[in-house]
């Protein structure tokens, strides 16, 4: 059966815009580069929301519109970055369970061009499952994990408890732990 | 005191998920450890969450700050509004 996505362009934003970003300033290494791009990815969106036939979800939507951008940027700038994407083969074996995420992701010294595409590949998976929490769990996930926010801001900011934030952290956590487990290390 | 140290499984899920953030006090960390120590469901637990801590922080994520989600929501409403 085809999927039936619907669009809601007033949700966009909300949903989408740190996906979009992670995506973008790890592929073109500049903040207000990333950020123009988002942008006008959601402009572009909007304009051609009638192309819209619900396959594919919203956000792989938006993503396919903002990749044509990261090349067309690439291509204004002349630039030899415009690699392609990288797809990695894990072993899957039984005997590495236990080492389930570490082993797996590059040391942050000495850095190559290929681990540094290999983290945001990791990047794009963990956003990928952020993207399937429910919404406050994501955002509260969002601001205590990615942007750092301490517990009283982010308390003062959604006007919840600590102990709901702490709901909130745990739930995401599992949900993620079992998520990247899945989508990512099998 | 006694009390303190001897935690539940479900007080030291709720611990652990505070020392990724460096929010547990130095006796909630000492009883998550003792709790580790023999409790197995605990040690895979500690051991998964400190993992995904480690993920998180090597993928180096970003996301916009408010600033920038703002200008970025600014411009994107006065385009909806002028399809509307």
């Amino acid at each position: 059966m085809t999927p039936n996505h619907t669009i809601n362009p007033n949700n966009w934003i909300k949903l989408y815009s740190d996906y979009l970003f992670n995506y973008t300033i790890s592929r073109v290494n500049d903040r207000e580069i990333a950020r123009d791009l988002v942008s006008e990815t959601f402009l572009s969106g909007l304009k051609s929301m009638e192309n819209f036939r619900g396959k594919a979800s919203e956000r792989t939507w938006l993503t396919s519109i903002l990749k044509r951008k990261v090349i067309d940027h690439y291509r204004k700038i002349n630039s030899i970055k415009g690699k392609a994407e990288v797809r990695m083969n894990y072993s899957n074996s039984s005997e590495s369970e236990g080492d389930w995420l570490e082993e797996r992701v590059a040391d942050s010294f000495d850095k190559t061009a290929e681990d540094i595409m290999e983290n945001t590949e990791l990047g794009d998976a963990i956003y990928e499952c952020i993207g399937k929490l429910p919404e406050k769990q994501a955002q509260v996930f969002e601001m205590k994990t990615i942007t750092g926010y301490d517990t009283e801001t982010i308390c003062n900011e959604l006007k919840i408890t600590a102990s709901n934030l702490w709901v909130q952290i745990h739930r995401a956590r599992t949900a993620l732990a079992a998520c990247l487990e899945k989508n990512w290390f099998n | 005191m006694k009390k303190k140290l001897f935690i539940s499984h479900k007080q030291a899920k709720h611990i652990c998920d505070k020392k990724q953030y460096g929010e547990a006090t130095f006796l909630e960390s000492v009883s998550l450890s003792i709790r580790v120590a023999w409790c197995k469901l605990t040690k895979i637990y500690s051991k998964k969450n400190n993992k995904l801590t480690h993920t998180v922080q090597s993928a180096e994520m970003n996301c916009l700050n408010q600033f920038e989600r703002e200008g970025i929501q600014k411009k994107f409403e006065q385009e909806l509004n002028k399809r509307l």
